[in-house]
């Protein structure tokens, strides 16, 4: 249908609103409680318009586009309103810039820009930090502007919502509490609920009121004063897609080389590339996969490597922990041999060793202390950054990632194959496992490598995989919403599948809680389509063809105990957490 | 004659506030096709502004009317349950005589768990609902999508009282006017349904004879008028208040329903939310800019969320202009 917009005809879709389709043709509305993940919620009333024929200004996120619909976005007085309003919004929203993980570029400064509004107008009337903190989570409430995007997004990671509803649910751990003035968001006190530190909030928060708990300083202090230590740094493999953002690059660029590159400089002895252990969980889980089958032990079997989702099976499914792959997450995998196989190898004592790691994750910062993945008595990894944080690493040390030259990770864990880089995105690590069970299977590797029917960064897949007459059931969720419906199925027919790959954040890792900002299905696919274009570029595409993981299972020699005790881990119910105020 | 042409022929409106023809309302809930063949009815007795006092006076001389309408609203649109959502202490006070007058009837009685905003109609089916006490995106309005998506009539306690006169046939034509403030007889009256607001103060003996001024409507989001204003009907809810001129101070008077209005305001929206608080803040002082005044009102009028954020607007728009600005 043709609907004008500024006197403008431009082509809608029905079901459409005005702010999609006049955002979809390059007219900006300006708004902050809309977000094209969320339900429509038309709080904070910027969006409104002027639309022919009605008597009074309607939000654009809300009004349906119909045939012929004529839409003034920004007469004199509708700017006016704004200016009043987006006043108002900054009289609720103490502003630390400096600090703030939009770095200046968030919508509110940049509407109060646009509309000259006064950023002291209102007399600030939540002036002192309100902090509240759930695992590696901080809300400071003083910065909140009430817009409910948190609470929309948890209700789907945490709360009742599942993927396929429309209806705005707030029954997740973040919770709308009081109303009027005193409104605010609270962790919720109910036993039965609890943050799985997936860091959805933080991404979906307009403002900058939510972040995770930041391990910068200590690092910047240790890499300035090492203390006798080996200090070690990795990668996951969605950070050379998504880091470059923070310096100004194309969404989806990678830049492995001038990651590498830039950690060095930093000062890192070793840096290594989580991308080999990706291979080698592969082909753990791929192994663990086809003796579950062979031998009739529970299925479906679910993926581990996202911390959010073993944070909510512990906590809220437990009854389903047999149904756990055993095999630890990439990240810990590698922080395990660093610090037994590597150190050994160097001739360094373990407990002298720092890891860092580079996640697009807040949950892996909860993971990493989890007793179940310690290795001889140590966390395998000491220090989680997200993506976020080591761009600010690197900014406080002047290090601009894009002019940086390519260089090359560190032996023996810098070569990895395609199927340990499409990890980061929903659906990778089924094809990377599919690729290597296959072989495992039929001794062959698969003809055509791409999977494209797991590809995509759609919320739910469902896929047949059939391997030498065996028909496996394969289910791949994104987003807990969808993970959810996964989970009802089950409910439903215990064998509805026989795999499912579960990540908790939207799009997978390249979504994660821990990435750079904004985010919206534009840019997850973009940064998906950087990682699948690396697998293509890989001479070589299957996990158990890597030499690294080659060198690993050389040196393991067979010793299956000991390979248990390095490569894999258990999973324990676990109780509410503790939120600190 | 059927029911709803009943309604049509006596040209019964709403008597919450917003003056809708209550036939059309009932006719589209009649027409709405429900998904799960669900209906509902709900007889709003939320009356949670101030000064306005008709529904639970109904409520205390003929609760049985009122069920009597509530039944025949269910019976007319196709509903086959019906829901009684009453303010707290009409709730306490008056629920076992209800429950008697209702009998076998399948109306269930509500206590309202908030205030003010409950009368709003989609606020009110939230908190039935067991949600937070807010309104709801519109469209779909109640009678399309209301309670858990079903198609739902919303009428005020008076309309459904008067329906039920109206299908029984003694309707005379009448509504109830809540008159306080400054006036020798303040009290609930039922007089002609169309009087001006001076008629409705002659007739209940209580035209002042002193300078005076009246707000009509709502005790706190009703609309100001002066003595030379009085010629036109009593709409809202059909309160009027007096106010002896010389005796007001006006900003005294801001301040009063922004002390109400700030305990009832539900948060949601920014417009509606900040507002009223910095309303309060600007009346809290001897000296302040109008001009930011009207600012806010005009951001509340054209931009909350709400009837209740354009309710604010209509009271300070007329204080302001009216009684403010010399």
């Amino acid at each position: 249908m043709k609907i004008i917009i500024d006197g403008k005809e431009i082509e809608a879709r029905e079901g459409q609103t005005v702010l999609e389709s006049a955002r979809e043709n390059g007219i900006e509305i300006p708004a902050l409680c809309y977000h094209p993940d969320l339900c429509v919620k038309a709080n904070c009333r910027l969006c409104l318009v002027e639309i022919e024929g009605m008597p009074a200004p309607v939000t654009a996120c809300s009004m349906q586009v119909k045939e012929g619909l004529k839409v003034i976005t920004g007469s004199e007085a509708i700017n006016a309103l704004r200016k009043t309003n987006l006043e108002f919004v900054l009289g609720e929203h103490r502003r630390n810039c400096p600090q703030c993980i939009w770095q200046g570029k968030c919508a509110l400064l940049k509407y109060a820009a646009q509309f000259k509004a006064n950023l002291a107008a209102a007399k600030l009337r939540k002036p002192d930090p309100d902090i509240v903190k759930f695992g590696p989570i901080i809300l400071d409430r003083s910065k909140c502007i009430e817009c409910r995007n948190c609470v929309d997004m948890c209700s789907r990671q945490t709360g009742s919502r599942r993927g396929n509803e429309t209806e705005c649910k707030f029954d997740g751990f973040l919770e709308i509490q009081d109303q009027g003035k005193d409104i605010h968001i609270e962790p919720s006190c109910d036993l039965k609920k609890d943050c799985i530190y997936c860091g959805q909030c933080i991404v979906h928060c307009p403002v900058g009121a939510l972040d995770s708990v930041s391990p910068v300083e200590e690092i910047d202090a240790l890499l300035k004063d090492r203390q006798g230590k080996t200090l070690v740094i990795q990668f996951a493999p969605s950070i050379r897609v998504s880091i470059g953002e923070m310096f100004g690059m194309e969404i989806g660029t990678n830049v492995t080389g001038k990651l590498s590159t830039a950690l060095k400089q930093l000062g890192f002895d070793k840096v290594f590339d989580v991308n080999m252990a990706a291979d080698l969980t592969t082909v753990e889980e791929a192994k663990e996969l086809v003796s579950r089958v062979k031998n009739n032990l529970p299925l479906p079997m679910f993926t581990s490597c996202c911390p959010a989702w073993m944070r909510y099976i512990e906590f809220f499914r437990p009854d389903l922990i047999p149904n756990i792959t055993t095999a630890k997450s990439p990240q810990n995998m590698l922080g395990s041999l660093i610090k037994t196989y590597w150190a050994q190898k160097q001739g360094i004592d373990p407990k002298n060793v720092i890891v860092v790691s580079v996640m697009p994750c807040t949950a892996k910062k909860y993971d990493i202390t989890k007793p179940e993945e310690s290795i001889n008595g140590l966390s395998p990894i000491d220090y989680v950054l997200t993506t976020r944080e080591l761009g600010r690493l690197l900014q406080k040390n002047k290090i601009d990632l894009k002019i940086m030259a390519d260089g090359i990770c560190d032996d023996p864990f810098g070569i990895y194959t395609g199927a340990g880089t499409i990890f980061g995105a929903t659906g990778g690590v089924t094809e990377a496992a599919t690729r290597t069970a296959y072989w495992l299977i039929t001794g062959k590797n698969l003809e055509k490598v791409d999977c494209e029917n797991v590809r995509g960064i759609i919320g739910l897949k469902k896929a047949t995989v059939t391997i030498n007459g065996v028909s496996l059931k394969v289910g791949i969720a994104n987003g807990m919403e969808n993970a959810k419906i996964i989970l009802d199925d089950l409910a439903k027919d215990a064998h509805a599948y026989d795999y499912v790959e579960i990540m908790a954040c939207p799009g997978g890792c390249i979504g994660g809680g821990g990435q750079p900002l904004p985010v919206n299905d534009e840019i997850r696919k973009k940064r998906a389509a950087g990682l699948y274009q690396d697998d293509c570029e890989q001479k070589i595409r299957f996990a158990h063809e890597s030499p690294a993981v080659k060198e690993v299972y050389d040196h393991f020699a067979g010793d299956e105990h000991k390979i248990h005790e390095v490569l894999h881990t258990h999973y324990t119910q676990k109780p509410k957490s503790e939120i600190q105020k | 004659m059927d029911i709803i042409d009943k309604l049509k022929q006596a040209g019964l409106r709403g008597r919450g506030g917003a003056g809708f023809p209550a036939w059309q309302k009932w006719q589209m809930v009649k027409d709405a096709g429900s998904a799960d063949g669900r209906k509902f009815v709900v007889c709003n007795v939320s009356e949670g502004e101030p000064a306005v006092l008709k529904d639970g006076n109904i409520l205390e001389r003929d609760p049985g009317t009122v069920i009597e309408g509530i039944d025949a609203a269910m019976k007319a649109v196709g509903a086959q349950k019906g829901f009684l959502y009453l303010r707290k202490d009409y709730f306490d006070q008056y629920k076992e005589k209800l429950n008697q007058t209702i009998g076998s009837r399948a109306i269930e009685l509500v206590r309202e768990p908030g205030g003010y905003l409950g009368g709003e109609e989609t606020a009110l089916l939230d908190s039935i609902e067991g949600k937070r006490c807010e309104p709801r995106i519109k469209p779909p309005f109640p009678p399309q999508a209301g309670l858990w998506g079903c198609p739902t009539l919303v009428n005020n306690l008076e309309t459904l009282y008067c329906a039920a006169r109206i299908i029984r046939g003694d309707y005379k034509n009448t509504r109830f006017y809540s008159i306080s403030g400054d006036v020798p007889n303040s009290g609930v009256f039922e007089r002609g349904e169309n009087l001006t607001v001076k008629e409705v103060l002659e007739k209940t003996g209580n035209l002042p004879q002193k300078d005076f001024f009246v707000q009509m409507g709502g005790g706190a989001s009703g609309t100001i008028l002066l003595q030379n204003e009085l010629e036109q009907p009593v709409s809202g809810a059909g309160s009027i208040v007096v106010y002896d001129l010389a005796k007001t101070d006006p900003r005294q008077l801001g301040l009063k329903w922004l002390n109400f209005f700030i305990g009832e305001n539900c948060g949601k929206c920014v417009p509606c939310r900040e507002g009223v608080y910095r309303l309060r803040e600007l009346f809290s002082q001897e000296q302040f800019d109008i001009a930011r005044v009207k600012d806010i009102v005009d951001l509340l009028a054209k931009a909350s969320f709400c009837p209740f954020g354009k309710g604010v607007a209509n009271a300070f728009a007329g204080l302001v202009e009216k009684l403010m600005v010399k």
